[in-house]
């Protein structure tokens, strides 16, 4: 379904390994750096040959916007409001004048080009540090003009990942499922998204349930629960092709897929005569392993990113808590102590942190704790929420939240929503449907 | 002292009335719940006359009630009396919960049933079991009375 993006990287110059910006992701940031994004400048033929195959006036303008919202977005960054730019973006791109972006209070300068060449799209960018006076990053791509928004990502996560040291999470997909109908037949579809909201895509057209997909971290394959023919099974789906299967043969209910980090297995719940345990499935060779045996209920289960241990949740306890076992279900702990329920554990892809969803006296929270339990922190409360998906990078969170229903069942609603790692920068990630069940892609390209 | 038995009566007078008026307001809100099971008949239908087509749980819990073993009696002896006849036991939970682990509870829940059904002499062969997680509520509101009606195993008929 996506074109794989035809990149050629040119690095201008040498990256200054010493830039003296530097954004400090390690708090909330509260003081969000404030810099210029100049619309990409571009020729007047270019401007035509654009407007022909992609019906947008300005291409140069379109893709800097990409930019700068998703720049913003990230609550690091505050890009300024273009009105105040005292230079052209064209002349920018040469050689910005410093003193005209200070003035404006500009730390950070983002200047481009964009040009039609050999019916390809063309783009070249510069970072310009405003306060030393010089150039932080230059590159330029080429590829097909229907690709013009991931090119606006890749230029922000070029950018964010210059300024903060870290990998960037824009050139990214959500999928999801979307909602709609009253609450007691909901209709759900599978959906994917890129990270921002655009070329949203329907995958299933809604005659059966379909709840939880989650996307491979190392190809455009997606596993989630079905209920075709009213049986619910695990299915994998490859989204460039469109085919589908379920997974393995399994005598009842197999629900809470997830890959494990090389890609290779499915983990997953199998529920039968009214107990869950956890199976792994190995793709390729199709053998079953158990690795959970009680008579609990043990689901939701994550890989560690080194694929070493999984995290799941049971309530052997007698009520539903996070727990942390090797690879092959050895060596079970429990590791959520607070008070209150827990569930849907997820790991970080950093492998420091675990997230979770939180039941305590009628709150619903998500927060994350050390993969040993210590340092747990609640991030949000609200009525109904659950299910985070980390950002490739582990910064962002992506969860659904539900609204309370009045005691006639009116205003229901289901929607995505985001929040940093540091409890900051809350925010609704616009669907076109009611949505839940995210999942947050890799980098597409790196 | 004196004042110590005052203080002693008057806690304890407040403790009744507190005790009191608990009780009042669980008849006066929810007359349709015993504990937080519900006993009421809005959205039960009926599998034949008099044999209802679901039994109701406790928040997070698998245990048939007294009330749901009546009802799975007369499901029980109304399939003896239909031989021919297959159900699916259709297991849900209420909406607070997470989503996979409720898919496990709505089955477990299922399963009681059937368990309990095939303890009066109905063949695993003629049952099979469903479960919705909480998917599919039978009442859209948002507060405890309707979470009651939501936690069910519904028996519906196959064929």
């Amino acid at each position: 379904m996506i074109k794989k993006i035809f990149l050629i990287l040119i690095i201008f110059f040498p990256f200054n390994s010493y830039g003296l910006i530097k954004v400090d992701i390690t708090r909330g940031n509260l003081n969000p750096l404030p810099l210029a994004v100049s619309p990409l400048a571009i020729d007047d033929n270019s401007k035509k040959e654009f407007e022909k195959i992609l019906d947008k006036k300005n291409i140069g303008s379109e893709i800097s916007t990409i930019v700068e919202k998703n720049l913003k977005t990230s609550g690091l960054f505050n890009p300024l409001n273009k009105e105040a730019f005292l230079q052209k973006p064209d002349i920018a791109n040469l050689k910005p004048r410093f003193e005209d972006w200070q003035l404006i209070k500009a730390q950070a300068l983002i200047t481009g080009k964009v040009s039609y060449v050999d019916e390809k799209l063309r783009v070249e960018f510069r970072l310009w540090d405003i306060l030393a006076g010089r150039e932080m990053m230059a590159l330029a791509f080429t590829t097909v003009p229907t690709n013009w928004r991931r090119v606006g990502h890749i230029i922000s996560d070029k950018v964010y990942e210059r300024l903060t040291g870290e990998k960037g999470y824009f050139d990214t997909r959500i999928i999801y499922v979307a909602e709609e109908g009253p609450k007691t037949q909901r209709v759900k579809k599978l959906a994917i998204m890129d990270q921002d909201g655009f070329n949203n895509k329907f995958l299933t057209l809604g005659n059966e349930l379909v709840l939880t997909p989650r996307f491979n971290r190392t190809s455009q394959m997606v596993t989630y629960l079905s209920y075709f023919r009213n049986l619910p099974r695990v299915y994998l789906l490859d989204i460039e092709t469109g085919t589908q299967e379920v997974v393995g043969d399994f005598p009842g209910m197999t629900f809470a897929p997830r890959f494990s980090p090389d890609g290779k297995k499915i983990i997953m719940s199998f529920a039968k005569d009214g107990n869950s345990d956890i199976y792994t499935m190995d793709l390729e060779s199709r053998v079953v392993d158990r690795i959970t045996n009680h008579p609990s209920i043990d689901t939701s289960p994550s890989y560690s990113p080194d694929g070493k241990y999984i995290s799941f949740n049971s309530d052997r306890s007698g009520y539903q808590q996070i727990y942390v076992m090797d690879s092959n279900g050895k060596n079970v702990k429990r590791i959520s102590f607070g008070n209150g329920l827990y569930g849907t554990p997820v790991w970080s892809p950093r492998g420091d942190l675990i997230a979770f969803t939180k039941l305590h006296k009628g709150k619903f929270y998500i927060g994350v704790m050390r993969t040993d339990g210590s340092g747990e922190r609640l991030l949000t409360e609200n009525f109904y929420q659950e299910a985070p998906s980390w950002s490739p990078n582990g910064r962002v969170l992506i969860f659904y939240r539900e609204t309370k229903t009045d005691d006639k069942g009116e205003g229901f609603s289901a929607k995505l929503w985001s929040i940093d790692l540091t409890g900051y920068n809350e925010r609704q990630v616009k669907t076109p449907t009611d949505a839940s069940d995210p999942s947050w892609s890799s980098l597409l390209s790196n | 002292m004196n004042f110590n038995k005052v203080l002693k009566n008057a806690i304890l007078v407040f403790v009744a009335c507190l005790a009191l008026s608990a009780c009042a307001t669980k008849k006066a809100g929810t007359g349709q719940m015993q504990g937080d099971v519900y006993t009421g008949t809005d959205s039960v239908e009926y599998l034949a006359s008099g044999v209802p087509d679901r039994v109701f749980f406790a928040t997070n819990e698998s245990v048939l009630t007294t009330a749901s073993r009546e009802t799975l009696r007369k499901q029980a002896a109304w399939l003896r009396k239909n031989s021919k006849v297959t159900i699916v036991l259709e297991g849900h939970a209420d909406e607070r919960g997470t989503r996979e682990y409720n898919l496990a509870l709505g089955e477990r829940r299922a399963n009681a049933a059937k368990d309990y059904l095939m303890t009066y002499g109905i063949s695993s062969d003629r049952i099979s079991v469903l479960s919705y997680g909480k998917e599919r509520p039978v009442d859209s509101a948002s507060n405890p009375l309707s979470w009651s009606k939501n936690r069910r195993s519904v028996t519906v008929k196959a064929n």
